[in-house]
């Protein structure tokens, strides 16, 4: 998509876009602080009870570079952040969550656009899918990104909606992801070693994913001074339409004919 | 020659399977890296593709590594190195040594030695 032809209906240039992805990453800092205990209650009660300080420390500091960047664009702001997540989280969530961003960072050469986001997104669930080995069901984060991912995308590409409805869209999808990996068995991760016990457990992975998104739809709502959409993942129900073809009276149904 | 780092979530660990495989390694470069870079039980990616890189000297470069974040830190730093770097998929000390002989071969390649390391999965000790 052009820059003439964004349908955020902003006119940020590149400054503009990266100061908002830095106050983006900010307020994922400050939300993942609030929400240090809560995920770190959850992790200890299926792994080794670190995630909730892992990552408010990591997130702390990715603020921190994300601020002392010279002329943050949006693709400098996402590789510092990964870079010093993968060097300040530990664990498996440095990788999953850092690495991630570093190459998923490629996708924002011209900066933010509906299209550039989408494209971020797929390449970071696969690269978080690969890298994690992970599928949907393993009780993950990818339980949580599979959902947003597909939500968002669908949203901007077939439904043509406005990017924010769309992110709001995807929001309400990993609401839905985070609460699916509750009744499921862990297949990946420090949880896995539970086996059954990990049944009845909400992932803090997953729900980590949750808070960036949200505060990813705030900060994006507050940038393009607009209210966050009340958003819901599900479509309209697509009415049964059964081809009235059966008496050869086809009309209207038949593919349009490539005539020239 | 095909150079090799030892990745562990332990720094002293890793070392140690260095001080191991180096008996058997003749000139391979062989680098430890493990820790999570404050002291305590870790690994971080930049720490590794920093072994990776003083492990090459343009051969290439065989990672060994111990457990989960380890195996997925030592990927971000093949994928961030410009060292032709592959991991092996094999239990960390024996693999080590296994590559560290194999590395010593005048003919020995990335393949070769990696094909060795992972040889070692069918080690039997009993």
């Amino acid at each position: 998509m052009s820059r003439e032809g964004r349908t955020d209906g902003g006119t940020a240039d590149e400054a503009t876009e990266g100061a908002a992805v830095v106050a983006a990453v900010e307020a994922v800092a400050d939300r993942i602080e609030d929400e240090r205990d809560h995920l770190t209650e959850l992790d200890s009660a299926i792994g080794d009870a670190d995630h909730g300080g892992n990552m408010a420390r990591g997130w702390a500091a990715a603020a921190d570079a994300a601020r002392d960047l010279d002329d943050p664009d949006p693709q400098s702001v996402c590789r510092t952040v990964g870079k010093t997540l993968m060097a300040e989280v530990g664990g498996a969530s440095g990788p999953l969550f850092g690495g991630s961003f570093v190459f998923a960072s490629a996708e924002l050469d011209d900066g933010v656009t509906a299209e550039s986001a989408v494209a971020f997104a797929e390449t970071y669930l696969q690269k978080v899918e690969d890298r994690g080995d992970a599928r949907v069901g393993d009780q993950t984060v990818v339980d949580a990104l599979t959902p947003a991912v597909h939500t968002f995308k669908k949203s901007i590409e077939t439904d043509e909606l406005p990017p924010l409805e769309a992110l709001a869209k995807a929001v309400d999808a990993a609401e839905r992801g985070v609460a699916f990996t509750v009744p499921i068995r862990a297949k990946k991760g420090r949880a896995s070693y539970l086996g059954w016990r990990s049944v009845g457990h909400q992932d803090p992975g997953a729900t980590s994913a949750l808070y960036i998104l949200e505060e990813l739809l705030a900060t994006a709502a507050d940038a393009l001074d607009s209210e966050v959409p009340d958003a819901d993942a599900t479509s309209p129900t697509i009415p049964d339409e059964e081809p009235d073809d059966a008496a050869g009276d086809g009309e209207g149904d038949a593919p349009p004919e490539d005539g020239d | 020659m095909v150079g090799l780092v030892v990745v562990s979530h332990s720094g002293r660990a890793a070392e140690g399977i260095v001080e191991v495989a180096a008996e058997m390694a003749g000139d391979t470069r062989i680098e430890p890296v493990g820790g999570d870079g404050q002291g305590g039980i870790g690994t971080v990616p930049d720490a590794i593709e920093a072994a990776v890189d003083a492990a090459d000297d343009g051969d290439g470069v065989v990672v060994l590594v111990d457990l989960g974040s380890a195996v997925m830190n030592a990927d971000v730093a093949v994928e961030m190195s410009d060292a032709e770097a592959v991991i092996a998929d094999a239990p960390v000390l024996e693999g080590a040594v296994n590559a560290a002989v194999a590395a010593t071969d005048p003919s020995a390649t990335l393949d070769s030695v990696r094909e060795q390391a992972e040889a070692a999965r069918g080690v039997e000790k009993l």
